[in-house]
């Protein structure tokens, strides 16, 4: 390898027009899982599918829709049905075109497929139809304001038929994105080289990705710093001063569009019949308990903003007016007084991770310092998933990787038959007020009705929101171009290696 | 043969003991061993009441900082003295060393003791167990019981003695099956005492001797043990100190804070150090044909 | 001797079964819902019964037992719920790593507790016998995730010597394959050369005790000859049966050693599948694991029997 390069090098310096085999090592959090964007659920596979698939839309920093495969497209005037125009000369990597029949027998496949994990997201297409070689039109059973963003994720992705027939794809998967798939090693790497065909090749200056799951923090940066990754995802933030000190790096963090927060058991099962599930002021009085800025210093070192709401900052739904509040030790006890308690007890449930038992250990005494009896209960993910479905838990530490459209930061989680709602928190006004934002197109009137909901939701509290999650990268002095974005995912588009 | 022999052998006894100890006492790595554990044990017990700081609560105003005068081994990474999690943490780390191997004894023991002695059946039933749970390795059986139990110090300690359980009944049956065949063991079933009896007067005294060295230096095992399991999130949990868990927690700040790592790891070192020597010791000191 | 060899195989059967049981039987204990694990946020109720029926989940637990057993036995183990790759096919990909790991542990091993017995030995009760002692037990006894990330944190950042972490596969690239795994190899092998070097220790002292040595030495030969050329010769009968059962526990301790460098072998497939709960290869790698373990024993009584002629007889 060493010596690949030495002569690359040699011959890049004779000739100096000569391309040089580059390849970007990014060191991933964890090892993704099925690489089919209709049955994958983890985040790192979505990071994987940005370079490997392509979507009809994507999003720019700005969280706005560009096009991608799809140049244009039109919602009909009662906003239940979407046209798109495809990208004339588009090919998939096994040399198939793309046209208006791939795209269709791709959203029917993520509609129909038995074990898609897609189907949620899909719920409101009611058919897919081929109005010419290039123009697809969806159209819906009711009007969806969050279709366009899951379009603009896997749902949209669109994989070559020809492979998808092949029953095989997870192992050989088949996209139309810029780099196509040349080997997976499980636990090891993931390997995709430059798609020569790509619509847009010249914006694309690798010849080799290499994504390495390493989900050690310490190791994933060790192994940036001594040269052998050349760029990673969710550096530790107690790595940020170090990072920030090293001259050979380069931290490029980016405010995420999801959260961190506690969801606490209102109403499921014989758990959420405590003071702190039935009386909204014991709620309230944790979250006046909880100093968010020392989770931001102390844990965070300055990455995790305080947040008081579902939406971040930069997003259009976000309302000052629902900052979050500081610490008022007072205030919370004379709302646990008002309650007519003076000693709560509960457990925190939290994930086995080094960040999550930090802040769980703050959380604990500074409750305490506001009258709260909190016993901390680390359980391993998997576990945590079925117990919090069964509502054997108080309080749940969680956190949510966000969506572009806001309705996927909140309407899974609060409204009453949501299939993130772990809580069951149930309110009949928050129902309608979110169902109705879901097929609202109109972004003023929109905000207004998620305004309406969150007034009822800071009262209520179902789920206190800690801090904004971000997404801190960190690469080589030697790339250059890399843009974060607030999803989290790489987009290697105009990335390159510094001459 | 006959009642004499017993006597005989009880006589020999209290001489063959004091002979072990001179011989413990001339081995000065033994010695060592026995006085760094002696040490920890000590701080275990009465640390506790010399730890000046609260070892569970933040101090947000003091993160990370240097050992200096005011805190000895400096502070972690919520604000809290280390010395004082140090002294705490080791009352976490011995018991899960020692209670894991009690447990692994209580139950391997009487295991082995009824494989050697009955034979038949019973021994072929118990020893293919025993094959079975020694062919898991000993983390993933460790891993998947301490998931199953859920993660705490208790569970880990469990779930360490459970894996650590099949050594003691494989070392006792082999121990009983050589003692079976001695002469007063015969001459007492000869003169029909009962099974019960014999086990517990005459060959459970002849196997304690290798099972006192394997369960120390299985004291050793079940230390790191449980700092694996700290390593992946299944042992002394939060807010609570261990040195595993504490370990763990200052692998994320080697650089920034090395203190964190450097005292949790070297007392680790030291101790499972310590019960090594301290059981290679005894294995010499305790071991007939280095007489 | 096949008499005697067919006995240790039969004997291994009903090992093996308990072995199956046991690890179906810790799978199934493990909390949490792997079909909730699968879906990620999709709840949708028919998604979560698709699943649960395609993996047999809703069987009653004799029968998938069976079903799991009786295709184990012909060869086929399942596939694995987070990526769709049959068990067999990441077994067999991720064996090879981990018994170069164990090798090079094993040499590592070797290297520092062969020589660290014979001197102990020789010099018996001195204190180059105790030096040698202490050595070997520190490798044992420094916890080794902590030795690991220490190693990484000075040979790969601060020196940037060798690869922190990951797998280069021989083929493609020997030297770099190898530089990868000497940190790895001696974390291992470090915990390990205590165990061979109590053992060689007290063989060594066996044979010189034992009277043709004793006189050897009186008629005058020199010590050093004594020591290599006979001593030793002898003593290696132990230490080489003994090597092959450590290699059982070099695979178990594998396990931690390639989740701290990140070595896709089979001590980390076995970890990440318990916390994913992808229990295809659990199930998979721990019977693999255990075959492994039993043949290994099986292979060190053999030796044993064939180099100890006193024993022929016996078996």
């Amino acid at each position: 390898m060493k010596r690949l390069t030495l002569m690359t090098v040699a011959a890049g310096l004779l000739m100096s027009t000569a391309v040089s085999a580059q390849t970007l090592r990014i060191g991933l959090n964890e090892d993704p899982d099925v690489l089919d964007p209709h049955r994958a659920r983890t985040f790192v596979g979505r990071i994987v599918f940005s370079s490997l698939c392509n979507k009809l839309v994507d999003i720019t920093p700005e969280l706005k829709f560009t096009p991608e495969l799809a140049t244009e497209w039109q919602w009909s005037d009662d906003g239940k049905s979407l046209t798109f125009k495809l990208r004339p000369g588009v090919k998939f990597h096994d040399g198939e075109p793309l046209n208006a029949a791939a795209v269709k027998a791709n959203i029917d496949r993520a509609r129909t497929l038995p074990d898609s994990l897609r189907k949620s997201e899909l719920s409101s297409v009611a058919d897919v139809e081929v109005v010419d070689d290039m123009t697809v039109k969806i159209n819906l059973s009711r009007a969806d304001a969050t279709l366009l963003s899951q379009l603009s994720d896997r749902a949209g992705m669109i994989m070559s038929p020809k492979a998808l027939a092949a029953g095989d794809f997870s192992q050989n998967p088949v996209c139309s994105g810029p780099y196509k798939f040349v080997e997976r090693v499980q636990n090891d790497r993931i390997v995709l080289e430059k798609f020569a065909d790509y619509w847009n090749a010249k914006d694309y200056n690798f010849d080799r990705v290499v994504f390495q799951p390493i989900p050690d923090t310490t190791v994933r940066l060790a192994n940036l710093r001594s040269g052998n990754l050349d760029l990673l995802e969710r550096l530790a933030p107690s790595d940020v001063p170090a990072v920030k000190a090293d001259s050979n790096l380069v931290f490029a963090p980016v405010s995420g569009i999801g959260y961190q927060g506690l969801t606490i058991n209102t109403q499921n099962g014989e758990r959420a019949k405590s003071p702190l599930g039935q009386d909204k002021r014991v709620r309230q009085a944790l979250e006046y308990a909880i100093d968010r800025d020392v989770i931001n210093e102390v844990v965070g070192n300055g990455i995790y903003p305080p947040a008081g709401q579902p939406f971040p900052e930069a997003s259009p739904y976000n309302n000052p007016k629902f900052a979050a509040n500081k610490r008022d030790v007072e205030k919370a006890k004379q709302l646990l007084k008002e309650a007519g308690v003076d000693k709560v007890k509960f457990e925190l449930t939290f994930g086995t991770s080094t960040t999550a038992q930090q802040i769980a250990e703050i959380i604990q005494a500074m409750g305490a310092e506001a009258g709260f009896e909190i016993s901390l209960r680390p359980t391993e993910f998997a576990a945590m998933q079925k117990e919090a479905q069964a509502g054997n838990f108080d309080v749940n530490v969680i956190g949510w990787s966000g969506r572009v459209d806001p309705d996927g930061n909140i309407h899974p989680f609060v409204t009453c038959k949501g299939a993130l709602n772990d809580g069951r928190y149930c309110n009949a006004e928050v129902d309608k007020l979110l169902n109705e934002a879901r097929v609202t197109s109109d972004e003023a009137k929109r905000k207004q009705l998620y305004d309406q909901a969150q007034e009822i939701l800071q009262q209520d509290l179902p789920i206190i929101y800690t801090y904004y999650q971000p997404w801190p990268f960190v690469h080589s002095k030697k790339v250059q171009g890399f843009k974060p974005y607030p999803d989290g995912m790489i987009r290697l588009k105009g990335v390159k290696f510094a001459s | 043969m006959t009642a004499t022999a017993v006597v005989a052998d009880e006589a020999a006894l209290p001489k063959k003991r004091s002979r072990a100890l001179t011989k413990f006492l001339n081995n000065r790595s033994a010695v060592i061993g026995g006085a760094i554990v002696l040490f920890f044990v000590l701080a275990a017990v009465i640390g506790p009441y010399l730890a000046s700081y609260d070892p569970i609560k933040p101090s947000f105003t003091s993160i990370r900082k240097p050992p200096s005068e005011l805190f000895w081994f400096g502070t972690d990474e919520l604000g809290r003295d280390l010395f004082s999690r140090m002294l705490w943490g080791a009352r976490a780390s011995i018991m899960a060393g020692v209670i894991s191997v009690v447990i692994a004894i209580v139950l391997g023991v009487p295991f082995g003791l009824i494989a050697g002695y009955f034979g038949g059946w019973v021994d072929a039933t118990i020893s293919r167990a025993t094959d079975a749970m020694l062919a898991i390795p000993f983390l993933i059986f460790a891993i998947a019981l301490a998931a199953f139990l859920g993660p705490s110090l208790s569970n880990a300690m469990i779930a360490i003695g459970l894996s650590a359980m099949p050594i003691f009944v494989r070392l006792t049956r082999g121990q009983v099956l050589t003692v079976k065949a001695e002469d007063y063991v015969e001459g007492a079933r000869a003169i029909g005492l009962p099974d019960f009896w014999i086990l517990v007067r005459y060959i459970l005294p002849n196997v304690l001797p290798p099972i006192l060295v394997q369960g120390t230096l299985t004291v050793a095992t079940a230390i790191i043990a449980e700092a694996s399991l700290s390593f992946l999130g299944l042992g002394q949990q939060p807010p609570n100190p261990s040195w595993g868990s504490m370990l763990n927690t200052a692998k994320n700040f080697m650089e920034q804070a090395p203190w964190m790592s450097i005292f949790p790891g070297t007392a680790i070192f030291l101790i499972v150090l310590g019960f090594n020597l301290l059981g290679d010791g005894l294995r010499d000191a305790l071991d007939p044909r280095e007489q | 001797m096949l008499r005697y060899i067919a006995r240790r195989i039969l004997v291994a059967i009903p090992t093996l079964i308990i072995v199956s049981l046991l690890v179906f039987a810790l799978q199934k204990l493990l909390p949490g819902d792997p079909v909730l694990t699968m879906a990620g946020e999709e709840r949708d109720p028919q998604v979560l019964a698709y699943l649960r029926e395609k993996y047999r989940l809703d069987d009653p637990i004799p029968v998938q037992y069976f079903a799991w057993i009786g295709s184990a036995l012909t060869g086929n183990l399942g596939i694995s719920l987070r990526t769709d790759i049959p068990v067999m096919e990441l077994i067999l990909s991720k064996l090879p790593v981990t018994l170069e790991l164990a090798i090079m542990a094993m040499i590592v091993a070797l290297a520092i507790g062969i020589p660290a017995g014979i001197i102990s030995a020789v010099k018996k009760g001195t204190a180059v016998d105790y030096t040698a002692n202490v050595v070997a037990l520190s490798g044992l006894s420094i916890p080794n995730f902590w030795l690991g990330i220490l190693l990484i944190m000075l040979v790969s950042v601060r020196w940037q010597l060798l690869p922190a972490s990951g797998y280069v596969p021989p083929t493609e690239d020997l030297w770099l394959n190898i530089k990868t795994m000497i940190m790895p190899a001696f974390v291992l092998g470090t915990a390990l050369a205590a165990s061979l070097m109590r053992h060689t220790r007290s063989a060594m002292l066996g044979v010189m005790r034992s009277d043709y040595i004793r006189t050897a030495r009186a008629k005058g030969l020199l010590s050093r000859t004594v020591i290599l050329k006979h001593a030793l010769r002898n003593a290696l009968v132990p230490i080489v049966t003994l090597s092959t059962l450590l290699f059982g526990e070099l695979l178990a301790g594998a396990v931690l050693t390639e989740q701290i460098f990140t070595i896709p072998g089979f001590g980390k497939l076995v970890v990440d599948a318990v916390f994913n709960r992808d229990y295809a290869v659990v199930q998979g790698v721990v019977l693999c694991t255990a075959v492994g373990f039993i043949l290994m024993n099986l292979l060190a009584d053999i030796l044993y029997v064939l180099v100890n002629p006193r024993l022929r007889h016996a078996a």
